[in-house]
């Protein structure tokens, strides 16, 4: 007997999405009404598992005991074990004691040999197939397969595994068995049945267990093996068809004859795989099986074309292919990465790529900036601007930024995060809540005053015309004015940045212009000074100015977009986040607006 | 790795914690000091001691490589004179370079007793005529099998008669239960003596099973097979191969030898090998090695580098990138690694003439050949590529033309 049919449903140990996935694909091609997994074990999450089958999304159920998941899904009888060595006996232990579980696989490699052998003990006792551990695990074509067996979709198809053949086919390696359906899907009519029994010393099930049902299976008419050095399984099979209890025709071949001329004893991948005496190996075994009548090539080379030949004189020839398996949707990100499919995509970026080993900050590597000691204006210049620009530039970039890092507790912003902070919201909401208040009365006046600077500069504008004409409109001219500085008492900050200015770049047309303004304007009144505001806006555009890398038309744009004032709300932003600190290291109550200072109306 | 030999020290220690008997000992290599050792081990100056190598291999007596019933001076004596010496035991040869002390116990008869595994059963050896000559007294040992399900405190065994029978039994029933719950997969006491009827430990060997070192019932250090030193690159690649989940392996053959191999998975190897040395170049096969369980690139490119630095280094014509239709390794992003790699090597690799030739399948495997194409272009390495459609040796006949 198959040990699956197309109705057989298993239950998954372990998170494991993909394995899922690739099992529902192969029950999709094989024309299963049902998904042959019923749920999945994962004792740390129990959310639902989003699959497809076919192009239809299903949600497989999560539980976080076998038990439960055997109870609510009676039909299911196999137990699919991805659990790691350390605790996939235990797990299996416990599975193997419900009745309802007829067979199960254990994926794991590095199970200890005294499990393994107990857990195997067991399911004889109970006769239950254990297959594994160290292995992918099998399949019945057309009908159900274990985890990863049989490889990715193609893969599948090729060897036409969504329907069934007449070869019961049991391996060793769990690698070589999908080369094997490979194989034997060229050679003869397929496979009915493939096994890897794991490349462990003991495994749960050995060859000859599995040859022996197959000699039962009515629809199963030639035996393929793939043993391996060490240990004495193989001898089995040939006593068994030596004593004819296998009738079938066996083609079978034993690897590792390589082993006994190497000079020094090689422990192969597998763990089994290494002769500790000569009946162990390789030679000494295909000797035994060509002895007791099994079909044995001269070399693995062969096997192919033997297995043919075989097969086309006991079974007899290889049919024409019929069946077509269903299309099966491809997965999007499988599609893409083959070149498939192309779609617009929804997101643009173009100033950092983080796909790599190392971010990249506009096509500079983060080891890079570290590396140059980069300032925060050199950030700033990446991905604000998308330049490298000259240090003079973002020096003067992080003076802005101090500058407008803080202006007391009684400011807008300020005064929001205090608020928001004393009644008890995260720092984050703090924040927030004190950049919402930036605008076109708060902090907005530098995005404000520039386009104002620029259009009358560009425009070639006379100082003079440009006040007339604002006073004209009635316009409050941006960036000029303050509260309670004047002309006799003037603003430290503006002169800092002034000096700088005038010390360092290279053009400042803009900030001449403004001055020009202030001359003008300060004779009507001494406060009607250049404010901070104003003296930051010039100094930007003569910053664009005195940098060949932004275009004019670039630096229109930044100024519409209202790039200036990120350097306020960023710079601001400093200052909010102390005051929301502040106010909670001061274990300040909840703020409450005095009644005598609110005019009721 | 599974069943991997131990020390005898750490053997009869485990047996010592357990309370299977009772016994001291004290191993010493090159490092040690003979000054402090007797402060340390008070006892190696009040008994007659036994000193003999304690290197993972057996027939120490029929060697003449154990002295009994000396005192410390005379221990030191021997150890110093046999320190480093090579010697040849069953055709390997390798230096000593351990040896263990332990108390000399005068005794009459000599017991054997030993436990190996076998699939659903282990089996207890038993004979009264233990020792040296165990060999050729085989057909009068006695096995007893008990099953791995059996319940280890109704455990029995039908010892012939005896003296101290009784204590014998009980002996060896604590000794199966150890042996068990230790995770042993071999065993032997040869001999074992009774002394007042407690038993006493003179010769032990054993192999655990070293995957379930995980349980932390034991903490030993596995030694590399007597006169197998592993080469700088093998050791690399084993250090490599304990750090990762995936499997890493790399046996150096023929550090001359014209074929190197590159080839994923246990089974697939396994068959490469077979092939090149059915086709007669077994002299030409440079290395064994294999890589699977899904490494990552970084992986990949290590292991490559190693094999492309001992290829470069010696004769190598040809490399062999093989591997069976994957079932679940990303064929890719394992090719990532081996790229890089070749890339890196592609002068040397193009100054000796190297034929390369790469054969796989699996998940995206299509993406993975393209690049080994696009590499060839790109280097001008000679890279013949072939995909599932290709028979998996094919290749070797192709690249063994080459040598003919």
């Amino acid at each position: 007997m198959t040990l699956f049919d197309e109705n057989t449903q298993a239950i998954i140990f372990g998170m494991q999405a993909q394995v899922v996935q690739r099992m529902l694909d192969f029950d999709f091609m094989c024309g299963r009404k049902t998904p042959s997994v019923a749920a999945v074990v994962n004792p740390s999450d129990t959310r639902m598992l989003a699959v497809f089958f076919g192009s239809k999304q299903v949600l497989v159920p999560v539980y976080a005991s076998t038990k439960e998941a055997f109870q609510k899904h009676p039909v299911a009888s196999v137990f699919i074990n991805f659990a790691s060595f350390r605790s996939a006996f235990d797990t299996t232990w416990d599975a193997l004691d419900l009745p309802q579980v007829l067979s199960v696989a254990v994926i794991a490699e590095g199970m200890p040999e005294r499990d393994t052998r107990r857990l195997a003990a067991k399911a004889k006792k109970l006769s239950k197939p254990f297959i594994g551990p160290a292995t992918v695990g099998g399949l019945t074509a057309g009908c159900f397969k274990i985890g990863n067996t049989g490889g990715a979709v193609d893969a599948m198809i090729d060897a036409k595994l969504y329907r069934s053949g007449s070869v019961g086919f049991v391996s060793k390696s769990g690698g070589m068995s999908n080369e094997l359906f490979n194989l034997l899907s060229h050679h003869t009519d397929g496979v009915c049945e493939g096994i890897a029994i794991g490349g462990d010393r003991f495994p749960g099930t050995t060859l000859y267990d599995h040859v022996q049902r197959f000699e039962k299976d009515p629809k199963i008419k030639l035996i393929v093996v793939l043993g391996e050095l060490g240990g004495t399984d193989e001898y089995d099979i040939a006593d068994a068809v030596a004593k004819k209890k296998i009738k079938k025709p066996v083609v079978a071949w034993v690897t590792g004859t390589c082993a006994a001329l190497f000079a020094t004893e090689v422990q192969f991948g597998h763990a089994g795989a290494k002769s500790g005496s000569k009946k162990e190996s390789a030679q000494e075994k295909n000797e035994a099986l060509k002895k007791a009548g099994v079909f044995v090539p001269k070399s693995y080379d062969d096997f192919g074309e033997l297995i043919q030949k075989v097969f086309e004189k006991h079974v007899g020839k290889i049919p024409a292919e019929t069946q077509n398996p269903p299309v099966i949707p491809e997965d999007f990100s499988v599609a893409v990465k083959k070149n498939r499919v192309r779609r617009p995509a929804s997101i643009v970026s173009s100033i950092s790529d983080d796909r790599g080993e190392d971010v990249l900050y506009h096509g500079e590597t983060l080891t890079s900036l570290l590396e140059r000691k980069a300032s925060l204006g050199d950030v700033i210049a990446l991905l604000w601007f998308k330049k490298k620009l000259p240090a003079w530039a973002t020096e003067f970039m992080e003076m802005t930024l101090k500058i407008t890092a803080d202006h007391g507790p009684a400011v807008s912003g300020a005064h929001n995060a205090i608020v928001a902070s004393r009644a008890g919201k995260d720092l984050v909401s703090c924040l927030a809540s004190g950049l919402l208040t930036i605008g076109p009365r708060f902090g907005g006046a530098i995005d404000d005053a520039a386009r104002y600077w620029q259009a009358a500069v560009s425009q070639g504008q006379a100082p003079k015309a440009f006040v007339d004409e604002m006073k004209a409109k009635n316009v409050l001219i941006p960036g000029i004015g303050h509260r309670v500085k004047s002309i006799q008492n003037p603003d430290a900050r503006v002169a800092a940045l002034k000096a700088y200015a005038q010390k360092h770049f290279p053009s400042t047309q803009h900030l001449q212009f403004a001055l020009d303004v202030e001359k003008l304007t300060t004779q009507k009144k001494g406060n009607l000074i250049l404010n901070v505001d104003g003296c930051i806006a010039a100094l930007f555009l003569d910053l664009f100015d005195s940098c060949p890398e932004f275009s004019g038309e670039e630096k229109r744009q930044l100024v519409d977009i209202g790039v200036l004032n990120a350097f306020f709300a960023l710079g601001r932003s400093i200052g909010m986040i102390g005051h929301a600190i502040d106010q909670k290291r001061l274990q300040q109550p909840l703020y409450r607006h005095d009644w005598d200072d609110v005019l009721y109306l | 790795m599974a069943q991997r030999a131990i020390r005898e020290i750490d053997a009869k220690n485990i047996l010592v914690h357990a309370g299977v008997a009772k016994w001291h000992g004290v191993l010493v290599d090159g490092q040690t000091d003979w000054k402090t050792l007797s402060k340390d081990h008070p006892w190696l100056l009040k008994e007659k001691l036994v000193v003999k190598p304690d290197q993972c291999f057996g027939q120490r007596g029929k060697h003449g490589l154990v002295l009994l019933n000396a005192d410390l001076k005379g221990v030191e004596q021997f150890v110093r004179k046999n320190m480093n010496r090579v010697v040849e035991l069953n055709g390997v040869k390798g230096p000593l370079t351990h040896f263990l002390i332990e108390p000399f116990v005068p005794h009459q008869a000599e017991y054997y007793a030993a436990i190996q595994t076998e699939k659903d059963h282990d089996v207890v050896f038993f004979s009264l005529k233990g020792g040296v000559d165990v060999e050729e007294n085989w057909d009068r040992i006695q096995p007893f099998k008990v099953g791995v399900l059996d319940d280890l405190d109704s455990v029995s065994f039908g010892l012939p008669k005896m003296p101290e029978r009784d204590a014998v039994h009980a002996f060896l029933k604590k000794l199966y239960r150890v042996f068990a719950e230790n995770d042993f997969s071999f065993l032997e006491l040869n001999p074992f003596c009774m002394v007042d009827g407690k038993p006493v430990l003179l010769d032990a060997v054993a192999r655990l099973d070293d995957t379930a070192a995980f349980k932390g019932k034991w903490n030993v250090e596995f030694p590399a097979p007597f006169g197998r030193t592993l080469s700088k690159e093998e050791a690399y690649i084993k250090s490599l191969d304990e750090k990762t989940g995936a499997s890493l392996k790399l046996t150096v053959l023929n550090p001359k030898g014209k074929i190197w191999t590159l080839v994923a998975g246990g089974g697939a190897s396994v068959v490469y090998a077979d092939t090149i040395v059915d086709l007669g170049f077994q002299k030409e096969l440079a290395n064994y090695g294999e890589y699977s369980g899904n490494p990552n690139d970084e992986e990949t490119y290590l292991y490559t580098k190693t094999v492309l630095e001992l290829l470069v280094k010696g004769n190598g014509q040809i490399l062999l990138i093989g591997g069976g239709i994957a079932n679940f390794t990303d064929v890719a992003k394992t090719f990532k690694g081996i790229i890089q790699a070749l890339s890196e090597f592609a002068p040397a690799l193009k100054k000796k003439g190297v034929k390369i030739y790469v054969r796989r399948g699996g998940p995206n495997y299509q993406q993975g050949l393209e690049h080994m194409r696009q590499l060839g272009e790109k280097t001008g390495l000679s890279i013949q590529v072939f995909g599932p459609e290709t028979h998996m040796t094919k290749i070797v006949p192709m690249a063994l033309e080459e040598l003919k």
